[in-house]
């Protein structure tokens, strides 16, 4: 192998596998991002049904059931719109009536909600940003500044 | 008057750390051996300084004095001493001291130690890492000073936040830091080598012990910190693609290459310019990584927005480091004299395909942290980049770099013959088949794709084996002899391959963990049971307790197996008065091949408690597999030829060999 086949060989090794990086990366662009929505934008937008996606909001006050034996059902809001959110398992630690929350999980048939996953932080004054944002919009955000303090934990976790 | 002193304490260093800065640097191109000399007591002196800056901090946490605002934010008396002294850096101020005190000590380290190094070279090193000092301490006296005076002083402070009252978290951040900033090391000397023009084998054998050690501290600070959010969070997973675990993900990525490719520079001299060029990228990202996390743009790009002085400050940092890393190297690179030449399929070809693969998967986790706060910031919608994504990118990317491990050392340098490497490892592909086959027979019920992950983790850690048994000549000569050579194989090729099958044991516990792990969620009454796989688990009793600075719902659940009594596990629920919070705290069994996890939920108004379960398999594999990876560093890094006797020959060489300048 002369000098210069040589240093072809490591170039195309090399680009190769930067378009193996890059198309994986595009490729899982494409699906397994998941969008962030409101109760509003959800009602207003009309979404389909079936896709994973992040839904928050305040959780409306003495809106929690308990459906079934470790099934609870509550109201997310972002104040002019609200929507039904189930959910099966042990909600996080900082789950609240009237504090921000974040769902992720599908929107069913039936303009239900379906939670795979709740997301609530560890902070009485914290609000998960999406969740201000949301508020922000349809004009009902009362705090200030009240996403600094979580990050003062080390920014430790986007509320897993 | 202590937080005076330590404030201080800190603004001294500033200006000793500027000197060291700029006069060895002027020293060093002027060969002015007097303006050298200041380097090693300017260093010595910068991280006395900061020390005793970090003591006052610690002094003032220890004895409650809520007269400084750090403490009072962060600090309650009735909470436990060792919270008390990690509450020191679990806030955004005292981390930052803590940064720069590790910073300065490394300083100081290769002021002390640095003896084998040329006088020009340490002048350089240790004035390029002074320049990282300057800026943060910089940053630390102008945006986040820890020292800051309230008064009147509150009788009380207000807590540190449950979830980092914690052992696993308590130690997690010096390790991070220790590893971030060790890295510094590399850049340093990377820089120095570019600005000096050259760069040769025992620059390599410099660098490598700093770059080991850094990825030891690293591999430890995420492994630590994964355990941590396993136990607390309450869901059992061990990795969560969170965005401030990959800060410290890719900088680990690239201090791995850096690694392996300081071999090379240092075995061949080849590969020089790649590998200066990958220790300017460990810290770059050990830079960005400090920014994600300290400057709240994680939490939301538009509390950046709001409050901008110091993700500014912090972003300035990275563009003048990261900037004139590169520059730097763009002007200087060509300088390098190209070294050894290697055929693709060698030593070397290995070494830098495990470099390239690295690299393209540090890339996909760059893209997938960074691209929704890319979108954020340019108004775009608000997306979240979780696991899936990760599962499709890097996955399939280091899939391949793993099947690689155990074939790269057993390939000669310069040109290889894969055929004969093959035929070294035939045992341990037999026996990882066969292991594959086990691990079928008994879990046939699992993915398809379970077996063979085993399989691969099987791969690595005989594929280890068969490493140290070829060089040992084991089975092909007498054993005494093999024991021998035993003795006399260098520590660094034991550290590696006990790297590489510590690698095999976390990829098994990953594989076991995300294929046959079993879920229970159920509401229970006092008395009532539930099935976790071929365990019972019975609620007997909820009720309080007392904990030192926290009240907590316990329950006692019953462990059967097979109707033999096995245990009693006490999930329980804190709730912490002073800090408002309630923290969950699950019970978890381990008998090492898995574990059993129970978390206590809440009553759900009708006498029932919530009960989560999981029987975990080969869970502790991750963290134990995590612990020998590191292990494996800390016998390499133990090697002689990294001390004394080497690289003083190679100085002797040099002085004898330099030319007249």
């Amino acid at each position: 192998m002369t000098r210069k086949q040589r240093r072809a060989t490591f170039i195309i090794t090399g680009l190769a596998i930067l378009a193996l990086a890059v198309g994986l990366v595009l490729n899982a662009m494409r699906d397994n991002i998941v969008f962030f929505y409101s109760p509003s934008d959800i009602v207003e937008k009309g979404l389909e049904p079936g896709r994973q996606i992040r839904l928050g909001g305040l959780v409306e006050q003495g809106s929690v059931e308990h459906a079934g034996p470790a099934t609870v059902t509550f109201t997310v809001t972002d104040l002019q719109n609200s929507l039904q959110v189930s959910y099966t398992g042990i909600l996080p630690d900082l789950f609240r009536e009237g504090q921000g929350v974040v769902a992720e999980g599908k929107l069913q048939e039936d303009g239900s909600f379906i939670a795979s996953n709740v997301l609530a932080k560890h902070d009485e004054k914290y609000m998960p940003p999406e969740v201000a944002e949301a508020l922000k919009k349809s004009g009902n955000w009362t705090g200030e500044g009240a996403e600094k303090k979580h990050s003062e934990t080390y920014g430790q976790g986007s509320y897993p | 008057m202590i937080a005076e002193i330590g404030h201080f304490a800190l603004v001294l260093a500033l200006g000793v750390a500027l000197i060291q800065m700029v006069v060895p640097m002027m020293g060093a191109q002027r060969h002015d051996a007097a303006m050298m000399a200041v380097a090693r007591p300017a260093a010595l002196m910068q991280f006395a300084l900061i020390l005793v800056a970090f003591t006052a901090l610690l002094w003032a946490f220890l004895t409650s004095d809520f007269s400084v605002s750090l403490v009072a934010e962060n600090s309650h008396s009735t909470k436990p001493l060792i919270y008390k002294i990690s509450g020191v850096w679990g806030n955004h101020e005292g981390s930052m001291v803590l940064w720069v005190a590790i910073l300065a000590l490394y300083g100081a380290l290769v002021a002390l130690f640095g003896n084998n190094l040329p006088d020009a070279l340490r002048a350089r090193v240790l004035s390029v890492q002074a320049s990282v000092g300057v800026a943060f301490l910089l940053f630390i006296l102008l945006t986040s000073n820890p020292f800051l005076r309230l008064d009147p002083a509150p009788f009380e402070g207000r807590g540190l936040n449950p979830l980092l009252q914690d052992p696993g978290l308590a130690f997690h951040p010096p390790f991070l830091y220790a590893g971030y900033v060790g890295l510094s090391m590399a850049f340093s000397f990377a820089c120095a080598a570019l600005i000096e023009g050259r760069l040769d084998a025992s620059w390599a054998r410099w660098v490598r012990p700093w770059t080991l050690a850094a990825w030891i501290a690293l591999t430890l600070g995420i492994a630590m910190g994964s355990w941590w959010a396993y136990y607390t969070l309450g869901w059992g997973g061990f990795w969560f693609w969170d965005p401030v675990e990959n800060a410290s993900l890719m900088p680990w990525i690239i201090a791995t290459a850096l690694l392996h490719s300081a071999i090379v520079v240092e075995k061949r001299d080849a590969l020089k310019s790649w590998t200066v060029l990958l220790a300017i990228f460990a810290f770059s990202l050990s830079l960005i990584g400090t920014f994600l996390v300290r400057s709240g743009v994680l939490t939301s790009v538009h509390a950046f927005a709001v409050d901008p002085a110091r993700g500014v400050f912090i972003l300035g940092i990275l563009v003048i480091f990261i900037g004139g890393g590169l520059g730097l190297y763009a002007y200087r690179a060509p300088a390098l004299k190209a070294g050894g030449l290697f055929a693709p399929i060698s030593r070397e070809g290995a070494l830098l395909l495990n470099n390239l693969l690295l690299a393209a998967a540090c890339v996909a986790v760059f893209i997938g942290t960074l691209y929704p706060l890319f979108l954020d910031a340019i108004g775009g919608p608000k997306i979240t980049v979780g696991p899936p994504f990760f599962n499709l990118t890097f996955v399939p990317i280091t899939l391949p770099l793993l099947c690689m491990v155990p074939l790269g050392p057993m390939l000669s340098w310069k040109r290889a013959d894969v055929l004969a490497a093959a035929q070294r490892l035939m045992a341990a592909a037999g026996l990882a088949f066969v292991a594959g086959l086990i691990v079928l027979g008994f879990w046939h019920k699992g993915p398809w794709l379970a077996p063979l992950g085993m399989m691969l983790a099987a791969w690595l850690v005989f594929g280890a084996f068969s490493e140290i048994a070829y060089r040992l000549r084991l089975f092909r000569i007498p054993l005494r002899e093999s024991l021998g050579k035993a003795w006399h194989l260098p520590r660094a090729a034991w550290g590696g391959a006990l790297a590489h099958a510590g690698l095999g044991i976390v990829l098994a516990g990953i594989v076991g963990m995300t294929a046959w792990r079993i879920e229970v969620v159920t509401a229970l009454k006092t008395g009532e049971s539930t099935q976790v796989g071929d365990t019972v688990l019975t609620l007997e009793k909820v009720g309080l307790r007392e904990g030192p600075n926290y009240e907590a719902t316990t329950g006692i659940v019953k462990v059967e197996q097979d109707g033999r009594f096995v245990a009693y596990m006490l999930p329980e629920k804190r709730n912490f008065p002073v800090e408002k919070q309630e923290k969950n705290e699950a019970a978890i069994r381990t008998n090492f091949m898995s574990d059993l996890y129970v978390v206590l939920g809440e009553n759900n108004g009708q006498g029932a408690w919530t009960i989560r379960a999981y029987r975990n398999y080969l869970a502790p594999w991750i963290w134990i597999g995590g612990v020998i990876m590191a292990f494996g560093g800390v016998i390499s890094l133990s090697d002689r030829r990294y001390r004394v006797g080497a690289p003083l020959r190679a100085r002797k060489l040099r002085l004898n060999a330099q030319p007249a300048e």
